[in-house]
């Protein structure tokens, strides 16, 4: 086996060129699938961080019916107890209390349909980071009386700035419709514009008063110390209300996580899979320029067994030097772009549409390279046998003689 | 002793087609153990597809081939390659060497797969090269040496194995007068000092000079069997 070893490994270099432009096309092949990928997955975790930083959190609880509903009675069942429970919870690392109506925020520009949301400033600080998020005014301090923060897409709508008059309409738990100003004190903008467009945040104190609830709550949201937690923090928290992780109340991000992953190994499986036909080709003129060496091989007493394994070494060893520089040309590019990030601000509006930012960090789990490199191993693998085959069914007596 | 005997060998190719071709017309033959035997003839006498069925590279339609009594025609594949292996040595026109191994290494390939050790086939491999005359090229690779050289690194690899002949097909078509007068030389002290048998298929004049004995195919057929008198 050593023999051959070192005979495969000499022969992959006996044409340099040629190696080295199998080699580069499959270091480019995987280099250009994985960064892409990194890319899309970057995409991605950045719009789930996005949606659980700004909004959702890991957990969220309300009262069974409310999210079916949306009615402004479905507050939470013994919320004080709850909160006390989970208070004491390993891996919460904050958690805050909200009111959420449904409501209309008019100005002399324009009524437009909202979510109203009535925080604990303070609390909300440490789930949410829309106070990171203003652009201009500040967060829900100043102001006194009826203080709301909306986003700069709404802003514009309305035509508003910090200091400007908005009217909310909303119902309140009796049904009565309920018009109340409100001074814009801070704008905000997160790289999800359809956020920005369709939620504003008033300080609970002032609406719970205005909906007769004070003392209720529609939603809890928590926070986890790590996004993996979120389903030992779910399965503790022993209550009638529902209990819904992050990828229950916004399906659509958790398929995309998944979906990402099965679109990886796809995509990289047709890259793996154009690559090897240029493998098949280089080792098929391989075998066949050294038709004479072979037979010479086969003629003094090498069995086919060995003459074929010499062939998939040849390979392997060309797919394994052409992984292992595609993998580290990978890592090292999205390593570096993972920290600067790319600038696609020349796409920024259609990115910040779909709840992704202009800068694209590129993020790629460490598993994922193990998958290609072995992926990448086993395409070719399978692509040697059909030039060892080829070799194999050289007869020794005229392939000596060939020329 | 015969170390190669054939009886009514024939080979025919394309059997039952139009262009069907007869290469062997019941060819019998025995070469003893220490000749140094030429088979001539011209082109398409029959001359390789003798030396191919011999060397177990090829299945005729009928008769026998015994190499040191053995039946090698019975043989399945990997019986016949690994018989080849032990008991058979090749030396081509082209030399044949593996491009990418260095002269010595070239050599002990065959004892590499023979499994022999590190150090008997250090110790086989110098002094084959010295026999050769090339010991001082041992680390020098195909591309680096001359025709002549190359074959007779070719001729230490095919003694490597200790064989029981060593068949060579037309070993001097590639080599000018003073190579293959120095090829011709080493094997010849080879068969005289060690008894080394070899059977040569060639049109080469010079190597039908040197041969010992020289069987004539024509069409298929033995039509002369010479043994010089030495």
């Amino acid at each position: 086996m050593k023999t051959l070893l070192m005979i495969a490994w000499r022969n992959v270099w006996r044409n340099k060129l040629r190696s080295s432009i199998v080699i580069a096309s499959v270091v480019l092949g995987i280099w250009s699938g994985l960064f892409i990928m990194a890319m899309v997955s970057g995409m991605n975790d950045q719009r789930l961080s996005s949606f659980i930083n700004t909004n959702l959190s890991h957990i969220q609880i309300h009262n069974a019916g409310f999210q079916e509903n949306f009615d402004k009675k479905d507050t939470i069942i013994g919320s004080n107890t709850l909160l006390k429970e989970i208070d004491t919870m390993s891996h919460v690392t904050a958690y805050t209390k909200r009111l959420v109506l449904q409501g209309m925020a008019s100005t002399a520009h324009g009524n437009y349909g909202v979510k109203i949301m009535g925080i604990f400033p303070d609390k909300e600080k440490n789930v949410t980071d829309i106070s990171e998020k203003l652009v201009q005014g500040t967060y829900l301090y100043k102001l006194k009386r009826n203080p709301i923060i909306i986003g700069e897409k709404l802003a514009n709508k309305l035509g508003v700035k910090v200091n400007s008059k908005v009217v909310l309409n909303f119902q309140d738990s009796n049904n009565n419709t309920v018009s109340t100003g409100f001074r814009v004190e801070g704008i905000f903008k997160t790289i999800n514009s359809s956020f920005d467009e369709e939620n504003v945040f008033v300080k609970y104190d002032d609406l719970a008063p205005l909906v007769s609830l004070s003392g209720k709550y529609h939603e809890i949201a928590i926070l986890c110390d790590n996004i993996t937690e979120t389903e030992t923090v779910e399965n503790q928290i022993k209550t009638n209300n529902s209990v819904e992780s992050w990828d229950q109340l916004s399906p659509e991000l958790g398929y995309a996580q998944e979906a990402m992953s099965n679109f990886i190994y796809i995509f990289m499986g047709i890259i793996l899979l154009a690559l090897a036909f240029g493998i098949v080709n280089t080792m098929l003129m391989a075998v066949l320029e050294r038709k004479r060496e072979i037979g010479m091989l086969l003629s003094v007493g090498m069995d086919k067994r060995k003459v074929f394994t010499m062939i998939i070494l040849e390979t392997l060893f060309l797919a394994f030097i052409a992984a292992l520089l595609g993998v580290l040309l990978s890592i090292w590019t999205i390593e570096y772009f993972g920290r600067n990030g790319i600038n696609l601000s020349a796409v920024a509006k259609g990115l910040e549409s779909l709840g992704m930012g202009a800068r694209v960090f590129t993020k790629l789990p460490f598993a994922m390279y193990v998958d290609i490199t072995l992926m990448t191993l086993s395409v070719a693998l399978i692509a040697a046998i059909i030039p060892a085959r080829r070799a194999l069914k050289l007869n020794p007596a005229e392939a000596v003689k060939a020329i | 002793m015969n170390v190669i005997k054939t009886e009514n060998l024939t080979k025919v190719y394309n059997e039952g087609k139009g262009n069907e071709v007869r290469a062997l017309k019941g060819v019998s033959l025995a070469v003893e153990k220490g000749e140094f035997t030429a088979i001539v003839g011209p082109s398409g006498s029959g001359k390789s597809t003798m030396l191919n069925i011999i060397g177990g590279l090829d299945k005729p339609n009928s008769g026998e081939v015994l190499v040191d009594k053995t039946d090698i025609i019975g043989m399945k594949e990997n019986e016949l390659i690994n018989f080849r292996l032990q008991n058979i040595g090749f030396v081509f026109q082209a030399y044949n060497l593996i491009p990418v191994l260095n002269a010595k290494e070239n050599v002990g390939f065959i004892m590499l797969l023979q499994h022999k050790s590190k150090e008997e086939i250090d110790n086989r491999v110098e002094s084959l090269l010295k026999s050769v005359g090339l010991e001082s090229q041992a680390s020098k690779r195909p591309n680096e040496m001359s025709g002549g050289q190359q074959q007779r690194i070719a001729v230490a690899r095919a003694l490597a194995s200790k064989p029981k002949f060593v068949l060579a097909d037309e070993p001097t078509a590639n080599l000018d007068s003073k190579s293959t007068s120095d090829l011709l030389d080493i094997m010849e002290q080879l068969n005289e000092k060690e008894g080394i048998t070899f059977v040569f298929s060639t049109h080469d004049q010079r190597v039908i000079d040197r041969a010992h004995r020289i069987i004539t195919l024509e069409d298929g057929k033995i039509i002369n069997d010479t043994t010089k008198l030495s």
